[in-house]
This record gives structure tokens, C-alpha cells and sequence, in this order.
């Protein structure tokens, strides 16, 4: 592209830093630390030279990361998505498209704790409404979106997870939590309240997404008796 | 080619055509809000579906390519339907505001659901409503109006070459913006309003003024710069309203500038609508009749030699012919149209000349720029080159940093003119790349040509453009890029003083007694000695007639018929649209009605005959357009290539926004420099 593309806004026409009223407050600026420069070599070394806008995904995942770790908030402020857009030699106005449109790009500070609870119909029929009565009655937060006054939890309502074998799923952060119901959840949040998170993965008693109580199918190995069946191929020959 | 039916009539079209290609070939209309000519498609708004036979559903015609024997329909019940659809779907959020949109009467959703639409909207729902976004003070925004066909994202980003608006958010919160607050960067941001669709992206100087068909439309010429933009002056009654461009594929296509499309709001503010004199160091209103007396007064006993003119930089060629007949007429050789002390060579046209043609920008292959601003002497002939640019392969050499980002790649080679004679001697790695273009172009800016060696400058460019190819039999890549409407038509006329002859600057500070400024006002007034008898013939209020001992009050170029010669040479006339106020007159009557009182009567007495005159002048105006005259033969401008000076290129033009007399009084022209052209100042708030 052409030139550079300035990081910060030209300052023309009328001030428009100033945040509105129930807007979050921006950070003045935003460095990438050394373990966010680390994780960038590996992402822009995939993409051929001139190619690096291709980037802008993985690099905004970096960012708010980096935010979580900083802040205990994982949220991608304006001013980071100008140093992406320098980073990665693209306008600014292409890096705020790709960061609203997506939803798992946080343009708003959430709590430490992210709760995003699946409400499509695999696991609304599995009882998500349970799932997020018992997050708003633990957090105490009472829509979506809100951040709980202590500053742990953020509740979001999100679309399928891809997980409804196990639903209803609440995702904390990068974490699932499966096969929930009001009182596994609100044990859940209360281990997310002393910092002490439990592994991820189903809340009940099976192993990813087999039977509960054990396995069903395929419980023997062959022993190895008899010959192995013939591919047709070689019959033939 | 590929043959494709439709509707019944086979066409051919070139392959890779589209399938509104196709079937606009065959003359039927295809309604469209995405699609336009000169932007990528997007193939969003859905609205343009047509029916091809063997498709399963109906296809959306703008993205669709051709192929031999296809048949499309455009005119089926599928389609009809599938219109109706699509528009009820943009209806659903659009607001009926119509009574009150500013795009009423030319809205092409208006016309479009009128044509296509259903009868009744069958939502009963609330509408979604968008916050407006501040643009700048030239774009008004009414972003609840707005359908999402992302024409003026793709504008942005793809012609004016500033990618500031996107698209954020998603679904039905997608909202179009800047997303950070701030004006458009653009002098090209008023063809936003053109190419929205519908009523979110309207005039702001323009809001609640009129409807469309209250207006008188006028073709006329821009004269606020010289690339000669095709317009359309819209007037009622006395008052132009607004100006839009007219396409034209070899000039503008179909944008224009912002400073000749906004600064209309000056034509009604500071204008001179009658004769004054000064009297006891006052000036007092006048009769015609005085103030020709007085200057005839004045001009008593002077000689020939002590009388001198200044042309300004929005003159029609035919008060220039006339004013330089009448000085003729008076003995005076001192006759000057640079008010900037630019140099040129006039024993040949092509050296003072846009050659290439501006059309031609996208058949060259490498450019230099030399001392020019493109995207401020003439932000369409920038878009121009952008485009070629965006085409790839374009080499791009700037000799002095422009003043903002030029809106491609380009290498700036340094600000020194040592840098000219480095190309030619072929020690700089860029001379590789105009060596190897088939179709090198060189742009010299009037920074290079406003300097003591000026004349060295513009032999090396010629030598330059002369070693690396730029000047074969089918291709002429020198090219000079103006500011001045008027100053390619003066050059025809020769309206330079000649050897001995006094030149703007001799004209000061007393070099002559009597002065006669046509519509001259940025040479700096204040250089004219204390003694000198100033006549201001012009059409507003501004440094020259505040200088003036009689104030003769002319039109504006949108006041007259007049004829212009744009950067290229291109020769272009403007009708009249609108009379000039009080008893301002056309210019060139102002001095045929002088002449006689000083009984040097002018040869002429109709605009037919004036037009007469300037074909007997120079018969490049005998004929509308772009006469051409043969390449490089060998011959190169006067001027020794050697004795380049080492002063940095600088810039030829302050504020882009306030440059002549109208923009100067115009509002929103000074609204846009406090924007766009102090942005310190603005941060320091």
C-alpha cells in the first residue's frame, strides 16, 4: 500500500477522542511485550512477504491476550488495533472492521473471568436458561453483557460453540465447561471466585464426548485370530 | 467476444464481461445500488438479479461473468419477484423520510422501489436507528438512510485513495463510519455524494436547499483549477446552488475537486456589483461612465511603456484576448498572466503543456514528478494517476517532498535539482526504471517552474525526458501540470512580456504608472509602488481591489460564456448560467466599452466575433478539444540544462482550500482550511 498509514488519527476536524458517555476509557498506548513479539515472529513468518495483512486475525488474538495478562482483562483497546494496522502496513479502518465484526474480539474491558454461555437450541433444549440463571444469581449480574461489580465476570451470550454434544456449555475464557447445570455452574464460579479454575472439559462423569458412565461401543480389541480382511485388489490378483 | 442472448436480442460482448454488461449492451436497465463503472464490484445489495437460463436461482448480474451463448433474462416473473424481494428487504430499515432527505428527486432507492418495489412493506417492526458520523464539514451524514452498498468504502480506498471508512461491525449493526471521529482526508470527498445511492451521504453546504428539479442546469468548465473538470452549474434564479461534475472519460471521468465544487458559496459573498473610484483616498461608488473617464484621466499623457496588465488566474480566454488587444491598442508590451513568476518557453506549445494527456496517464508505464503536488494542484489528475498505479507496474519518482501523501507508492529521489542531472547522467537507480518504461512519463509542477532556474529545470526535465524515450513519434512524456485555469489559454495568447518588456515583477513598486489587474489577485498587492494607478477589473473583493483606484466589477467564470484551456491544452467552452449580480458585466464587453472611450475601439462586438479574434490569435481555439501537435524533433526548450540551482524544490501553492478569489470568500472553503489545513492548531485545542 501506499506511504505509511499513520497509527494515530491525523487530528482533522473535530475532536473525536473523547469517549461518549457509557464508553470505556482508552488506553493512551499500547506496546507488544516480549512474549507477545515472540508469539508474532512464529504468526508472520506463515505468510509470504507483502502478505502479512493476512495476519490481522492471530495478531488481535496476541493483543488481547496480552491485555488479559496485563490487566486481567482481555480486551483489544483502539489504540492497539493502530499498532496492528502499523505492524501489519494496512490501514487502521481495515483492523477496526476486522476486530468489531468478529465477536471473540472484546472492543469493550470484561472481567478476568469471561462467562459466555451458549444459548442455540442444542443448548437451550439441554437447559442453558439453567446454566445462565445460576451464572446471573452467582455473579450478580443481572444482563448481558454487564460486568459484575467486583470486577471478575462478564457475562455474553453466544452463538453454538460447536460443542453440543456436551451442551449446554459455558466458555470461560478459552475453556469449556461442559454438560453443565445450575448447580455445577455456580460451584464453577465459585472455584473462578477463590482463582482456583477447575480443569476444562465435561462436568460430569465421561470423557469428552463419549457415554456417560463409560463406553458403550467397541469395548473389545480383535485378538488377532483369523486372517485380516482382504482389500478386494489383491483378491483379484 | 461472446455472443449472449437477452431478453430475446443477442449481443456481443468482450469476454470477461459481466452480465450487466451484457445486458446493458442490449439496452436493457438493470437496477443496481452496489455496482458502479469505476469501483470493484461487491455484489452485496443483491438488487441487480437477473435470470440465467440453467442457473438454479436467480443470479446477481453485476458480478455474474459471461459466457458464449448465455441466455439471460431480465424481464421475468423470477425477477420481478426477486426485485420486489430484495427491495422490500432494503426498505426494512431504510426510514421514510423522503419529504425531508436532501437526495429527494435523484435517489436512486426512490426511483429504484418506485420502478421495482412492492406496493406495501409488510414489516411492522421498529427501525434500526444509526448514529451520524462526522466527515468533515463537506459530507453530511444521515446514517440511518444508509442501504450498506459500500460504494463509498470502495471510493475511499480504491479512488481517493484515503482508506479511512470501513464497514464495522456486523449484521444489523454494521454501521459505515470512520470508527475513530475525524474528517475525510480527501480533496476528492464531495464524489461521495454523488456515488451514495441513496440520502446518507448528501451536501452539507447544500442541506434543505433546494430540490432537484427547481434547478437550471448549465454545462460549464472548472475554473478554480486547470484541469479543465466538466461541470454542471445548478442554479435557480440568480443564485448557482451547487455544482456537479459532468462525466467526461478524457478529462475527469467523472469526479471533481472539492474546492471547485464547494466554493460556490463565494460567488454570492464579497463580490464587486459596481463601479467604484477612489476619491481622496476613498473609494466612492461609480457610474460606468466615471470610472472609464476616470481611467481614461489617468491614462492621459502616459506612455505606452508605463502601462502595464496582470491576468489572473481564472480568466476566460476572451477578456484575455481582449485586454491584450486593448494594451496593444495602448502601446503597452507589458502584459503578464504569471502572477507566481513562473518561467516558461512559449516557442513551442508542448512545452508548456500537459502532453501525455490526462487520459494518457493510464497507457504510461514509469513517472517522474518534478517540483508538483499532484493531489493538490489537481486532485482528479492525482486519482488519475492512482488508478494507473493500482493497476501495477508504475514506478513513481517524486523530486521534492510533496506536502502530504500523494495516496500511492512513490520514491521520493530528494528535494535538490541536482537530482535532474543525476537521472539523465543515468547514476541513479530510478533513471533505470524510466529507461526501461515503453511509456515514461515526466510531470513538472509549477515548484519547479517558479524559480530563478527555472529555465535550467525545464531543459533538464525536456533532456531528461528525451534520453530515457519519453518523446518518440506516438508518445509524449513531458508534460507541465498547471494550477491556473486560465494560464495555458494566456500562454496561447502570448501574454508574456516579451524582451524589454515589463514582467509582474518589473510591474512594481513604481515600474509602471497605470495598472490593469483582470482578475489578479495573488501576486501581493502590496508590491505596487505608491504612485501607481491601479485598475481592478475582477468580480470580488479581494486583495486587488482593495489596492484599487477604480474598480471595474466583472463575472465569474460561471457569470459567462468563456472559453478555457486546461492543462493539457485541451480547449473547452462554459456557458452562462447565471448573470452577474448588480451591474457586473461580462469582462471582455468591460474592455471592448474602455476602448472606445479611449478611442482604441476594439475590432469587436459579439461573442462571435471575440471568438473570431481568438482563432485569428492562435487557431488552437478555433477548435473545441485537444489539438495535437507532433512529439520531440529535436528541438528543446531555451534554457541551459547545466545551470541547475541547489535550491530545494518547494511548494507552488498555499492553502489548497483558499487559492483564488471565490474559495477565499467562500465559508465553507475556509471552514475546510481551519480542518484540513492547521491540523496543529487543532491538536493544540
Amino acid at each position: 500500500m501506499s506511504g505509511q498509514f499513520p497509527a494515530e488519527n491525523i487530528g482533522h476536524g473535530q475532536p473525536g477522542h473523547a469517549p461518549r458517555p457509557g464508553e470505556p476509557a482508552q488506553p493512551s498506548a499500547f506496546a507488544f511485550d516480549g512474549e507477545s513479539e515472540s508469539l508474532i515472529t512464529g504468526i508472520l513468518a506463515k505468510y509470504p512477504e507483502g502478505k502479512q495483512a493476512s495476519a490481522v486475525i492471530p495478531l488481535l488474538y496476541v493483543v488481547q491476550k496480552q491485555l488479559g495478562r496485563e490487566t486481567g482483562s482481555a480486551w483489544v483497546p483502539r489504540v492497539a488495533m493502530d499498532v496492528v494496522a502499523a505492524r501489519l502496513g494496512m490501514p487502521p479502518i481495515r483492523v477496526y472492521e476486522v476486530a468489531t465484526f468478529y465477536l471473540m474480539f472484546n472492543t469493550k474491558p470484561v472481567g478476568r473471568y469471561h462467562l459466555q454461555v451458549c444459548t442455540t437450541t442444542p443448548c437451550w433444549l439441554r437447559g442453558s436458561d439453567e446454566v445462565t440463571r445460576a451464572c446471573r444469581e452467582a455473579t450478580g449480574i443481572r444482563h448481558w453483557g454487564e460486568t459484575s461489580e467486583d470486577g471478575l465476570f462478564t457475562m455474553t451470550e453466544v452463538e453454538c460453540l460447536g460443542a453440543c454434544a456436551n451442551a449446554p456449555i459455558l466458555q470461560v475464557n478459552d475453556d469449556y465447561y461442559e454438560d453443565l447445570d445450575a448447580g455445577r455452574t455456580v460451584e464453577l464460579i465459585q472455584a473462578l471466585r477463590r482463582g482456583e479454575p477447575p480443569a476444562p472439559g465435561p462436568t460430569i462423569d465421561r470423557f469428552g464426548s463419549m457415554p456417560q458412565g463409560g463406553r458403550t461401543t467397541l469395548l473389545d480389541v480383535p485378538d488377532g485370530e483369523g486372517p485380516p480382511p482382504a482389500h478386494p485388489a489383491t483378491v483379484e490378483a | 467476444m461472446a455472443k449472449v442472448t437477452v431478453d430475446g436480442i443477442t449481443v456481443e460482448v468482450p469476454n470477461g464481461s459481466t452480465a450487466l454488461q451484457a445486458c446493458e449492451a442490449a439496452g436493457k436497465e438493470i437496477p443496481r445500488f452496489c455496482y458502479h463503472e469505476r469501483l470493484s464490484i461487491a455484489g452485496n445489495c443483491r438488487m441487480c438479479l437477473v435470470e440465467v437460463e440453467k442457473a438454479p436461482k436467480p443470479v446477481a448480474s453485476c458480478g455474474f461473468p459471461i459466457m458464449d451463448g448465455m441466455v439471460i433474462k431480465t424481464d421475468t416473473e423470477v425477477v420481478r419477484r426477486a426485485r420486489r424481494a430484495v427491495m422490500e428487504f432494503l426498505l426494512i430499515n431504510h426510514p421514510l423520510d423522503c419529504p425531508i432527505c436532501d437526495q429527494g428527486g435523484e435517489c436512486d432507492l426512490q426511483d429504484q422501489a418506485y420502478a421495482y418495489g412492492g406496493d406495501h412493506s409488510r414489516y411492522a417492526e421498529n427501525k434500526r436507528a444509526v448514529k451520524d458520523k462526522y466527515l468533515g464539514p463537506l459530507v453530511k451524514t444521515v446514517m440511518t438512510r444508509c442501504i450498506q452498498c459500500t460504494r463509498c468504502v470502495r471510493f475511499a480506498s480504491e479512488v481517493a485513495g484515503v482508506p479511512e471508512l470501513g464497514a464495522t461491525s456486523r449484521g444489523e449493526n454494521m454501521e459505515i463510519g470512520t470508527y475513530v471521529e475525524k474528517a475525510l482526508t480527501s480533496e476528492l470527498s464531495g464524489n461521495l455524494i454523488d456515488i451514495c445511492p441513496v440520502g446518507a451521504l448528501t451536501s452539507r453546504p447544500y442541506a434543505f436547499t433546494a430540490r432537484p428539479w427547481e434547478l437550471k442546469k448549465t454545462d460549464s468548465i472548472d475554473a478554480t483549477d486547470a484541469t479543465g473538470t466538466n461541470i454542471r452549474v445548478h442554479a435557480r434564479g440568480p443564485e448557482v446552488l451547487r455544482i456537479l461534475p459532468r462525466t467526461n472519460d478524457e478529462v475527469n471521468e467523472e469526479w471533481m475537486a472539492d474546492k471547485g465544487r464547494f466554493s460556490i458559496d463565494g460567488l454570492k459573498r464579497k463580490r464587486l456589483d459596481r463601479p467604484w473610484v477612489r476619491a481622496h483616498g476613498r473609494l466612492h461608488p461609480a457610474t460606468w461612465q466615471d470610472a472609464f473617464v476616470a481611467i481614461a484621466r489617468a491614462m492621459q499623457g502616459v506612455p505606452g511603456e508605463r502601462i502595464g496588465a496582470i491576468v489572473g488566474d481564472m480568466c476566460d480566454a476572451e477578456s484575455m484576448v481582449a485586454l491584450r488587444d486593448l494594451m496593444t491598442a495602448l502601446g503597452s508590451p507589458n502584459i503578464d498572466c504569471r502572477q507566481d513568476g513562473a518561467q516558461y518557453d512559449l516557442s513551442r506549445r508542448d512545452f508548456y503543456t500537459f502532453n501525455s494527456g490526462i487520459a494518457g496517464i493510464e497507457e504510461a508505464d514509469a513517472l517522474l514528478i518534478v517540483g508538483a503536488d499532484p493531489r493538490h494542484d489537481s486532485p482528479v489528475i492525482n486519482a488519475r494517476i492512482r488508478k494507473r498505479w493500482l493497476a501495477g507496474a508504475f514506478p513513481v519518482g517524486v523530486i521534492g517532498a510533496p506536502a502530504s501523501d500523494l495516496t500511492y507508492g512513490y520514491e521520493v529521489l530528494g528535494d535538490q535539482p541536482s537530482v535532474l542531472a543525476g537521472l539523465i547522467d543515468g547514476s541513479l537507480a530510478f533513471a533505470d526504471a524510466l529507461r526501461g518504461a515503453k511509456k515514461p512519463m515526466i510531470i513538472v509542477g509549477q515548484g519547479a517552474l517558479t524559480r530563478d532556474d527555472a529555465a535550467a529545470v525545464l531543459a533538464a526535465c525536456w533532456s531528461l525526458a528525451d534520453a530515457v524515450g519519453a518523446l518518440s513519434a506516438d508518445w509524449h512524456g513531458f508534460n507541465v501540470l498547471h494550477q491556473a485555469a486560465s494560464r495555458v489559454g494566456a500562454l496561447d495568447l502570448g501574454l508574456v512580456p516579451r524582451a524589454g518588456a515589463r514582467s509582474v515583477a518589473g510591474m512594481m513598486s513604481g515600474g509602471v504608472e497605470v495598472l490593469w489587474l483582470l482578475g489578479a489577485d495573488e501576486f501581493g498587492a502590496a508590491r505596487i509602488g505608491p504612485d501607481t494607478f491601479v485598475i481592478y477589473q475582477g468580480h470580488h473583493g479581494d486583495a486587488g481591489a482593495a489596492r484599487a483606484d477604480v474598480i471595474l466589477p466583472g463575472a465569474t467564470y460561471v457569470e459567462k460564456p468563456g472559453t478555457y484551456v486546461n492543462t493539457e491544452g485541451r480547449v473547452q467552452t462554459a456557458f452562462q448560467a447565471v448573470f452577474p449580480p448588480g451591474e457586473a458585466k461580462e469582462d471582455w464587453r468591460i474592455l471592448r466599452a474602455f476602448s472606445e472611450v479611449v478611442g482604441h475601439t476594439l475590432p469587436y462586438d459579439d461573442l462571435p466575433a471575440v471568438r473570431a479574434r481568438l482563432a485569428e490569435a492562435n487557431p488552437v481555439f478555433a477548435r473545441q478539444g485537444l489539438p495535437r501537435f507532433g512529439g520531440g524533433t529535436g528541438v528543446a526548450p531555451a534554457g541551459d540544462a547545466s545551470a541547475l540551482g541547489s535550491t530545494p524544490f518547494g511548494r507552488a501553492m498555499g492553502d489548497y482550500y483558499l487559492t483564488n478569489s471565490i474559495s477565499r470568500a467562500s465559508p465553507t472553503m475556509q471552514e475546510c482550511s481551519r480542518t484540513y489545513s492547521q491540523p496543529v492548531l487543532q491538536a493544540a485545542e
